[in-house]
């Protein structure tokens, strides 16, 4: 998978990776997005709640719709008050609360502002208090600046990010936040650029999907404008990590996850794996035997169904601002949705 | 900038060759002797006129807190000891640079989505974090990574505004920034700037360069607690940002020596320089150790505040740390044989 002179996967995470975009504010990063589909797609659109749509349109006379889909949103906090030039916030999506002290966040004020989520030293701590993950109404965020200062520059309500850089590790492996679900969107964007120097039948819609972290929100609306004839939603999916057994994780490396499952349609699933035998794409089978937790699970239901499949980046760390993913996985995910467009005819097919 | 060059250095107590080399550098023009004693400390001697025949110890340490490597295994991840006080709270979900190579890693854990109930509410204990270093086999990871292997914080220095900067291992390297400062000063009495190894591991290098040199007197001069969060109770804060460099009255390791406080108060105060006093019996330096030197030495502790020691990012305020210096200045300007006297 030589991409010649166009900016790599890595790079391209790292942009989408590195741009704030707490749920329910995603502009930050929706505008790179935007930009990026614009290259590869024939229109591109921002519907009501933010959805970033690209449509890239088939050769059939009288295409039928694809969606794909991916969510661009990222879990975060929000400022709840402002105490002595300290500020108390309230969590965007499933923050998980053990690893908040000592990290380093943006308050999006009215200039974006870095801070740290104080952690008071643990002298100070007495010792039962030091095994117990800190209460959120014991932190704060810091800014570091004079009490008059904070109380100009930031009001109850605005959004509040991790600063997380995206860095490379050993081999193709890559860390960084909000890697869910922006390593779909990479994969997304990836397929698109695919697909430029590919024909396909059918049209097809890549959404970079809204408030995926509050509750599906974007997927809904998204997939009732386009109303799709199938769909397919790329996420992360849990990787292999210290403390987690084989049957609660998917392996990193080793390609996408295809899901079996209520939520996905057995004849689309069957034709993913196909398409990944025949070229050779490695790929997992992950059981999910109930909500997925995705987009998926919203655009299935959506006007009298959708046929749906879901793919899985493995990921590893999931919530925190060092989730850590293979590059690979991220193309592979790109190069098989691709391939599967290319190939569409007809579906059920015959 | 001599400290965000210093809070970006990497030096683990045990292991602070880099920072080491950057003070040397700075401070070799302003000064007579430069030496390193057999446990890495740098000792600096700037020689008086000869009008005030004593010998004065300023310390300052070097190393800050950190991990080490201690095992590797079969699927490349790192597993490590804490080197130093550190907070096991703050370890999860954070990146770090492992060994001389500085190779790049995160503390990762469990999903919150796959955790049960009483998972949530606990903290998972350092021996069962690993670091990644996205090796895959134990064979790649150790191509990298040795047993033995010092791993830091990657944190940037950045100015905040308003003269307030963020950045690691503040404690000590602002006490280390604030002592390359001193030395370019002339006074009456020999001085020995001493930047000392493996403070946070038990103030190790502060004591045999205090048997060393064998000063009349000693001022530690640190990073310390600033703790001014709003608090349900009403707790007086340990020390508060932006008021000024912190005397030390009584900590965990010493008692500071009367005269000396009272020499830092009045300089203070003489020349218009914002001071507070930090609470009594938290934390302990390295004049824990220099005063029970030998006969004993007359000691004091000097600090920068600065929030949140010993976690990846600590905050302080760059007029308190330019009011250190100026203090200081001033006391070691008017230090005097009847200060290290108790009368």
């Amino acid at each position: 998978m030589d991409r010649g002179g166009i900016m790599g996967t890595f790079e391209i995470l790292k942009k989408l990776s590195e741009a704030p975009g707490v749920s329910g504010s995603e502009e930050g990063v929706s505008k790179i997005i935007a930009e990026e589909f614009k290259k590869y797609t024939d229109e591109v659109r921002v519907d009501a709640l933010g959805n970033v749509i690209g449509l890239k349109k088939g050769t059939d006379p009288s295409p039928r719709r694809l969606m794909i889909a991916a969510h661009m949103d990222e879990i975060g906090f929000m400022v709840s008050e402002i105490e002595k030039g300290f500020i108390r916030f309230t969590t965007v999506g499933g923050v998980d609360e053990r690893i908040l002290p000592g990290q380093e966040v943006i308050v999006h004020g009215l200039r974006p502002l870095p801070g740290v989520i104080a952690a008071k030293p643990p002298h100070l701590l007495p010792p039962e208090e030091r095994k117990k993950v800190t209460s959120r109404d014991q932190l704060f965020v810091d800014v570091g600046l004079p009490e008059e200062e904070v109380s100009s520059l930031v009001k109850v309500g605005d959004f509040i990010s991790f600063q997380a850089k995206c860095i490379k590790l050993q081999g193709d492996m890559a860390s960084g936040k909000a890697f869910d679900d922006r390593a779909s969107v990479a994969a997304l964007i990836y397929c698109l650029e695919l697909l430029s120097q590919m024909k396909h039948r059918w049209d097809v819609y890549a959404v970079a999907t809204s408030q995926e972290e509050m509750g599906l929100r974007g997927a809904v609306v998204s997939a009732y404008g386009i109303a799709p004839d199938l769909a397919i939603a790329i996420d992360v999916g849990f990787g292999d990590s210290p403390g987690l057994s084989e049957a609660e994780t998917i392996k990193v490396g080793k390609g996408p996850a295809i899901a079996i499952g209520p939520n996905f349609h057995p004849l689309l699933r069957e034709a993913l794996i196909k398409t990944a035998k025949e070229l050779e794409i490695p790929y997992q089978i992950e059981a999910i035997p109930g909500p997925s937790g995705t987009d998926a699970w919203a655009i299935q239901v959506s006007r009298e169904g959708v046929p749906t499949a879901l793919l899985s980046i493995p990921l590893r760390y999931m919530h925190t601002p060092v989730e850590t993913l293979s590059i690979k996985d991220i193309e592979r995910t790109g190069l098989l949705l691709a391939n599967f467009i290319s190939r569409l005819e007809k579906f059920p097919p015959e | 900038m001599l400290l965000k060059e210093l809070s970006e250095a990497r030096g683990v107590s045990g292991n602070e060759e880099k920072v080491r080399e950057i003070i040397r550098e700075h401070i070799k023009p302003y000064v007579n002797e430069i030496s390193v004693d057999s446990m890495g400390n740098l000792i600096a001697l700037k020689k008086g006129d000869g009008s005030l025949p004593i010998k004065v110890m300023l310390a300052a340490h070097m190393d800050e807190i950190g991990l080490m490597i201690t095992h590797i295994d079969e699927k490349g991840y790192l597993y490590f000891r804490p080197v130093g006080g550190i907070d096991e709270r703050i370890l999860p979900g954070k990146r770090v640079l492992v060994g001389d190579k500085a190779i790049p890693g995160v503390i990762g854990l469990k999903p919150i989505h796959l955790l049960k109930e009483e998972e949530r509410t606990q903290i998972v204990p350092a021996e069962r974090l690993a670091i990644d270093i996205g090796a895959g086999d134990k064979g790649s990871a150790e191509k990298v990574v040795n047993i033995g292997d010092y791993a830091t914080f990657d944190v940037a220095f950045q100015e905040l505004g308003s003269r307030r900067v963020k950045g690691k291992a503040f404690d000590d390297r602002a006490g280390c920034a604030v002592l390359a400062e001193l030395v370019k000063e002339q006074y009456p009495f020999d001085l020995y700037a001493v930047f000392t190894v493996q403070e946070e591991v038990g103030l190790r290098g502060a004591k045999v360069a205090a048997y060393a040199i064998e000063p009349d007197v000693a001022f530690s001069i640190e990073g310390t607690v600033a703790d001014d969060l709003p608090k349900e109770k009403d707790v007086s804060p340990t020390t508060r940002l932006g008021h000024g460099p912190a005397i030390t009255l009584m900590d965990r390791s010493f008692v500071a020596f009367h005269p000396l406080v009272r020499l830092l108060v009045e300089a203070a105060e003489a020349e218009g320089i914002p001071y507070q006093f930090k609470q009594p019996l938290v934390g302990g330096t390295d004049s824990g150790a220099i005063h029970l030197t030998k006969k004993g030495v007359p000691s004091a502790t000097v600090a920068v505040p600065c929030r949140y020691i010993h976690s990846p990012v600590s905050i302080l305020s760059l007029d308190d740390f330019e009011n250190t210096i100026r203090l200081m200045k001033a006391a070691l300007k008017r230090l005097r044989p009847e200060h290290l006297k108790i009368e």
